[in-house]
């Protein structure tokens, strides 16, 4: 099979000067043990690259960014999207605030372009293309569980584009995350699983644990802080939280071996910066870290300093393990949500907002999307806080249609400080057609998140400055003001009963009308064809057995 | 009386018998049928045998000094050439080759006086550009020095071909032995410039089971993509050590280069996109082994299958469409493994260090240990040579794409293809066995789904399938029409459309929403139904023809 061409060509040792790359990547891994004692790690990883996808120019050469998304991006005029896929749910009272929050199943919401004509469409491809990028069920959102919310969720990249028609936005809480969705999810990453931080992420470990979520987040971002050349960020981050209390020997101790079952030997060769953050803010007497390191980093999260001793994997180390004991932070902003009611016909959703703040008031943005066949009652929408009517200052309603869409409610309230906020909503639970219903009906349907955004006032001054290097844990919802933070908290997922039908109902019906109808007709045709005439009346008993006896004595018959 | 009620009992049993069979059982027929839309069956199954005409323009152009001042005069005439071949039962060929025989004009005479057959072959171009399909010989005399000494047919970079006359026919012969001569000869020009019977048999392999000749030609036959109305090219540079190389390739201004031009030509036949990737500990499947006589590391042809599977999984597939992607893997191997060479079947080198993968791709190896220098320091910064990549990718690339460069005959001298990589005679050749393979794929895909649906009555036929269907069936009566007339773009370009339709249909996911129900649950449903409705109509029934028989035995009885 020799190719001709090859050979004439000679082979000269072409040494030009290497151009720079336009693309970089940055990994890390921040660990942060709990109040309750598990712990918590967070990897991030971020390739930025600088090109324009919405160029005409049909070639497209990929690097470090992977070529798939790139062509997600291309051919549906994407923005921005953002996508998770999170099993278990995230205690906030008992953890804090996550780096990066996310609600138990799966979530996408994606920006499209201006010059998008038909959104709809297009999100509909997008979504079958992305389920069979990442082997997940997101071929079943469809127009049922979408929606356009008109101020939760602005875009985090650059652009001011902010005309929701562009904007979809869809839950399915019912998502089970498993290792088929990170295996994709790692491929994605320019090392693989095989150098680098990632070669902690192997799958037993990661599933044995309280909390997993994983997220693929793409946006522009601004190059310089004047904002001349815009890039694509592509962040993939894994959130997890062990429970060493239960998997280890009650010792409380841990290394990245316990963890992960795995040791870190080399950094990522392709990756410009590779970190490992430990938090040691709370009582950094007690900890004892071996390896010791020298650097020490402080770095504002959520509306609080926090200390991290940090490990450069571009040097060469090895890892110890220390012993933590610590104090948290009470989140400031918290929410949670139950349906309460009986029987099967109606209900009342309870969504509980909590601010911790001793003094402060602040807005917070809520937003629930509830199925079509919960029927809200909207008139009965009371918002309360400490007993008093709370009228929300904003309120963006959108009811739903049958099997079409769904309800969509997003209000704009004022939490007082330290005070519990709670809204209710009343419901009717609507009957299904019998094919609507899920192969397991009586396990119930889900009804996904609320989801609460807010700017919390801080504590602490917040960096505004975009551009100064920065972990990238700490840098991912943009800062406008130094005194309050962004943050997203996501309440649990409603499961709630729906009356359910025997199914084997319509047979019994089409066998129990047939038979009526079979029955009616049957006297009908009986009484139609029948030809009736009077009969002989016949002989009482007496006579017969006189008869059989005058025939036996062969006397003629009566 | 008595006779009378029985009457009216019988009239109306009978009439209610009527109404069920007059009304009750078309409703229920027409309740319970499924919607299936007219198809065009009668014209599918004309399609189903396959006539398929090919005709060939051929100009021969006689030069100065071929041909004697009173043969001139007869000269302006056209002979037409019909063969048939019948393939199978379903598949019948007929070739028309149209040969039209005229003298050079001035301007051609000083064209052919050019020093070299190349600038002939240009000269002779930019006088007259002949249509897509069709073919210009210029007949020249045997003492001509435009050729070399053993080539009798210069073949050119365009549609024209150079034929010098034989020996044997001197000045002196009459006109029609000179025909008799040139024909064959002709002939032979077009099998390699238009189109074979092999090519065209092998382009019809979708539709006809036949039993090659020998292995080889089988291996030929199976190495082209099939034809699709688009291609994605993908090159990857595989780097399964990025701690020692730092790898930097120029694809963007390569493919500009190197592949671009080509895919430009071949845009009539199918539309191309073209991505490149880097992957980064991208392993082959096999190890290699050392081999101590050339301190290297070697992988032996047979071992080569299994190269492809692991890396395959990391290349991804494209999310964007889904035509076939060729896949161009440019292997740098690691720095223990290096250098890496793969080895042919009798154990020689293979000169390119590169092979390709019949409908898939090709791989090519890139030693980099001459970069190392004395002293190496790891990473080493690689700039890849891609004059010498892209040499191979487009040799794989052609072969892929099915532009074969089968060996010609003795005798022929074939022009080196210019900047471009595709001579326009290629073009032709590949455009004419593309029509064909797309008509047979069309009619095979159409017939299978007309017969598939003639035998599950079940299936649901939507308006728009029996529409993609009836377009689809338009283009392919039209591609043939056009392939008898030669009119090879439009025949293309229709056979692309009966394609495009015909898979449309067949794979419109409204075919599967099948009403499937089982007899034996249509049984279950319908008997509690039917059941108490029928017997007593059918009782009553069986009980008048038998009373209308007895009264009819009485009457005979009363007459004997």
């Amino acid at each position: 099979k020799g190719d001709a061409a090859a050979q004439k060509q000679a082979e000269p040792a072409v040494l030009q000067p290497t151009p720079q790359p336009k693309d970089d990547f940055q990994e890390e891994l921040v660990v942060r043990p709990l109040h309750s004692g598990d712990i918590y790690a967070s990897f991030q990883f971020r390739t930025l690259w600088e090109t324009d996808f919405m160029r005409g120019n049909k070639v497209s050469h990929y690097r470090l960014f992977p070529k798939s998304l790139g062509q997600v991006i291309s051919k549906f005029s994407v923005r921005e999207l953002h996508i998770s896929f999170t099993q278990g749910y995230w205690r906030t009272m008992q953890w804090g605030q996550p780096y990066l929050p996310s609600p138990p199943g799966a979530e996408l919401w994606v920006w499209f372009q201006d010059s998008v004509t038909d959104v709809d469409a297009t999100w509909k491809e997008l979504t079958n293309v992305l389920s069979g990028i990442f082997c997940a069920s997101l071929n079943f959102i469809d127009s049922t569980n979408t929606v356009q919310p008109s101020a939760s969720f602005k875009p985090l990249g650059i652009g001011n584009v902010t005309d929701h028609r562009f904007l979809r936005y869809a839950t399915l809480p019912r998502e089970i995350v498993c290792t088929e969705n990170l295996t994709p999810w790692k491929k994605l990453l320019p090392c693989g699983s095989k150098a680098g931080l990632a070669v902690l992420l192997k799958s037993e470990k990661l599933f044995h644990s309280s909390f997993h979520s994983q997220a693929v987040h793409i946006r522009p971002v601004c190059q310089d802080w004047q904002c001349k050349t815009t890039s694509w960020e592509l962040r993939q981050t894994l959130n997890v939280v062990f429970d060493l209390h239960n998997s280890g020997q009650g010792k409380r101790e841990w290394s990245l071996f316990k963890m992960f079952s795995r040791t870190l030997t080399e950094a990522c060769p392709l990756a410009s910066s590779s970190k490992i953050y430990i938090d040691i803010t709370d009582n950094p007497e007690q900890f004892e870290l071996s390896p010791a390191t020298s650097l020490l980093s402080q770095a504002m999260v959520l509306g609080d300093r926090r200390t991290f001793s940090v490990y450069d994997l571009t040097q060469q180390d090895t890892f110890g393990n220390c012993t933590p004991f610590c104090d948290m932070l009470r989140p400031l902003l918290h929410a949670e949500r139950y349906v309460a009611g009986y029987g099967l016909q109606t209900g009342e959703i309870h969504t509980l907002m909590y601010n911790h703040h001793p003094y402060r008031s602040f807005p917070v943005l809520q937003l629930d999307s509830v199925p079509w066949y919960l029927r809200l009652y909207i008139h009965t929408l009371t918002v309360t806080s400490k007993g008093k009517d709370n009228k929300p200052s904003y309120i963006h309603y959108q009811p739903s249609k049958d099997r079409v869409r769904p309800h969509l409610l997003e209000m704009l309230v004022q939490l007082p400080p330290n005070s519990v906020t709670e809204v209710t909503v009343q419901f009717e639970r609507a009957l299904l057609k019998w094919t609507e219903y899920t192969p397991d009906p009586n396990h119930g349907f889900y009804v996904g998140s609320s989801v609460i955004s807010s700017l919390v006032p801080s504590t602490v001054a917040m960096d505004t400055n975009s551009t100064r290097e920065r972990p990238l844990f700490s840098s991912f919802f943009p800062c406008k003001e130094e005194s309050s933070y962004f943050v997203r908290v996501y309440t649990e997922p409603l499961l709630v009963n729906l009356p359910t039908p025997d199914f084997s109902m319509p047979y019994n019906v089409i066998c129990l009308t047939c038979t009526v109808v079979a029955v009616g007709y049957g006297s009908l045709y009986n009484l139609l064809t029948r030809s009736f005439q009077i009969e002989e009346p016949s002989p009482g008993l007496a006579k017969r057995i006189a008869n059989v006896i005058r025939k036996m004595r062969g006397v003629p018959p009566l | 009386m008595f006779l009378s009620e029985r009457r009216r009992g019988q009239l109306a049993a009978l009439s209610i018998a009527a109404v069920v069979i007059i009304v009750g059982v078309p409703l229920w027929w027409r309740t319970t049928e499924t919607y299936r839309a007219w198809l065009p069956v009668s014209q599918i199954k004309e399609l189903a045998k396959l006539q398929l005409q090919l005709s060939a323009d051929v100009e021969a152009v006689f030069a100065r000094g071929t041909v004697t001042p009173e043969q001139q005069k007869k000269v302006p005439l056209t002979q037409t050439q019909e063969e048939e071949r019948a393939i199978d039962e379903d598949t019948a060929l007929r070739y028309r080759y149209e040969t039209r025989y005229r003298t050079a004009t001035i301007m051609e005479e000083d064209a052919l006086n050019q020093p070299s057959a190349a600038e002939a072959d240009l000269s002779l171009h930019t006088l007259s550009e002949s249509p897509c399909g069709s073919l210009v010989v210029y007949v020249i005399p045997e003492s001509s020095s435009l050729l070399p000494e053993d080539v009798n047919v210069y073949i050119g970079q365009r549609r024209t071909a150079l034929l010098r006359i034989g020996p044997q026919m001197r000045v002196g012969k009459t006109l029609e032995q000179l025909l008799a001569h040139l024909e064959p000869r002709i002939r032979q020009v077009l099998q390699v410039m238009s189109f074979s019977h092999n090519d065209i048999t092998a382009a019809l392999s979708d539709r006809v089971r036949f039993s090659p000749d020998n292995k080889e030609s089988i291996a030929d036959n199976m190495r082209a993509f099939k034809s699709s109305p688009g291609y994605e090219i993908t090159f990857s540079l595989l780097n399964p050590d990025p701690k020692s190389h730092r790898l930097h390739w120029d694809i963007e201004g390569a493919v500009q280069t190197y592949i671009q031009p080509l895919l430009t030509k071949l845009s009539p036949v199918a539309n191309f996109s073209i991505d490149s990737q880097t992957l980064y500990y991208a392993m082959l499947g096999v190890n290699p082994r050392f081999d101590t006589s050339r301190s290297a590391y070697t992988l032996n042809a047979d071992s080569l299958a299994h190269v492809i599977n692991p890396v395959e999984a990391r290349l991804g597939s494209n999310a964007a469409s889904s035509n076939p992607v060729l896949n161009f893997l440019l292997y740098v191997p690691d720095a223990q493994h290096s250098p890496l060479y793969i080895q042919g079947r009798k154990k020689q080198e293979v000169p390119s260090n590169a092979f390709h993968s019949p409908r898939w791709g090709g791989i090519m190896v890139y030693n980099v240990n001459g970069f190392y220098g004395s002293e190496p320091e790891f990473p080493v910064d690689i700039n890849i040579n891609m004059a010498k990549v892209m040499g191979v990718f487009l040799a794989q690339l052609r072969l892929l794409l099915g532009v074969q460069s089968s060996t010609p005959p003795p005798g022929f001298l074939v022009a080196r293809c210019g900047s471009t990589g595709l001579a326009d005679w290629e073009l032709d050749r590949l455009m004419w066995s593309r029509s064909v393979e797309n008509v047979a794929t069309a009619t095979t895909t159409i017939t299978s789904l007309a017969q598939l649906l003639d035998q599950i009555g079940n299936i649901v036929i939507n308006d728009n399938i029996a529409q993609q269907v009836s377009s689809a069936v338009t283009s392919l009566q039209l591609a043939v029409a056009e392939l008898e007339a030669g009119n090879l773009g439009f025949a293309l370009q229709y056979s692309k459309e009966a394609i495009l339709a015909s898979e449309k249909a067949f794979f419109d996911p409204s075919l599967l929403h099948l009403l499937y129900f089982p007899d034996d649950q249509k049984f279950a449903i319908y008997i509690p139904l039917f059941l108490p409705m029928c017997v007593p109509i059918l009782l009553s029934l069986l009980k008048i023809v038998s009373e209308a028989r007895q009264r009819r035995r009485e009457k005979q009885a009363k007459k004997d």
